[in-house]
């Protein structure tokens, strides 16, 4: 019992064990506004675990498939366009919350990369992982997807140029914490 | 979905036939986070279940559909820069949203500044780049979300 108890108490499926209780006690008691929030549970559940396991599992091939270090090897070096697109094409492999991306800025930043690129990373990070593609374009389809890659990639080069015309003289730095 | 479906079972077979065993490692590398993320999955699923119960479609609608202007945009950036979702949930729940009646404007707007700004991370993002340098890129994120939502919703 203490262990049931203190496994209950540690999971992450504590709302998931609420919820069925609370459908439990709704059932026996009629409850109907429960009624509605079971439809629309068991609507979205159905519709999304049945796609995202072959979505992790594409995830999953495209990460063994697709080594980073490849791209890795030319950051740095380059400058200019050629380096901008080396480090949006570094972002696109990545997996992550945005705040994965900072010490990776902090690696790009020892490495010489310039305050655009840092900002540009972070950008193309944050909006253009391949991995999140592939689920905008399942969930959202190939035309919203395309739509706003095309629209949202303008906009963080934009905003790595201002970071670097309103930095460039300051004494910028990336600070590892 | 079923394309995405039918690429991700021929890329199986071609990766299967060209390294089986890179294949197994990559499947149970998605598989492990798939249910790494399973609770966060059913609990999104639950609160956003029991929301749309509480809230009348109407409301919703009125609140964040095609007509609901510079309110549901506003309302649409601020919740995506506070919120924490992972981008696995986003798309779902983007999907559930769109179904709901909410236009494409305030998707876009939600699902960019869910991706570019973070308010709750700022703590974090301020120990690398300073506390300027990130309230600037978080500003300068939030207005470009707002930009690029506005100009999606002109095309869908």
């Amino acid at each position: 019992m203490k262990k049931i108890i203190l496994w209950i108490s540690e999971t992450e499926y504590i709302l998931v064990i609420l919820f069925g209780l609370f459908i439990l006690i709704s059932r026996i008691f009629n409850f109907a506004p429960s009624k509605i929030i079971q439809n629309n549970f068991w609507l979205f559940f159905v519709e999304m675990v049945t796609f995202l396991p072959f979505m992790f599992i594409l995830i999953g091939l495209f990460d063994v498939w697709f080594p980073k270090e490849k791209v890795e090897k030319h950051i740095g070096k380059e400058s200019g366009i050629k380096g901008t697109i080396w480090v949006i094409l570094l972002a696109m492999l990545q997996a992550g919350p945005l705040y994965g991306a900072f010490p990776v800025a902090y690696l790009l930043w020892k490495k010489g990369c310039s305050i655009k690129n840092i900002f540009i990373y972070l950008g193309a990070f944050s909006t253009l992982k391949i991995p999140a593609l592939t689920f905008e374009i399942g969930f959202l389809g190939l035309k919203f997807s395309l739509l706003r890659t095309l629209v949202t990639l303008p906009v963080f080069i934009l905003i790595g140029y201002i970071m670097e015309f309103y930095l460039k003289n300051k004494n910028f730095e990336v600070k590892q914490p | 979905m079923k394309i995405l479906l039918s690429l991700t079972f021929v890329l199986l077979i071609i990766s299967f036939f060209s390294d089986r065993e890179k294949t197994v490692f990559g499947i149970k590398k998605g598989f492990k986070m798939f249910l790494g993320l399973l609770p966060t999955i059913l609990n999104v699923l639950i609160l956003v279940s029991i929301f749309l119960s509480l809230v009348p479609k109407e409301t919703l609608i009125k609140l964040l559909g095609k007509n609901s202007g510079i309110t549901g945009i506003m309302i649409a950036a601020v919740l995506g820069s506070i919120a924490l979702i992972p981008m696995f949930i986003t798309y779902p729940l983007a999907a559930i949203l769109l179904k709901e009646g909410l236009s494409y404007r305030i998707v876009a707007v939600f699902i960019t500044t869910l991706l570019m700004v973070g308010v709750l991370t700022l703590p974090i993002e301020i120990k690398f780049f300073g506390v300027k340098v990130s309230i600037l890129r978080n500003v300068l994120s939030f207005i470009g979300a707002i930009i690029i939502g506005l100009i999606i919703g002109l095309f869908l």
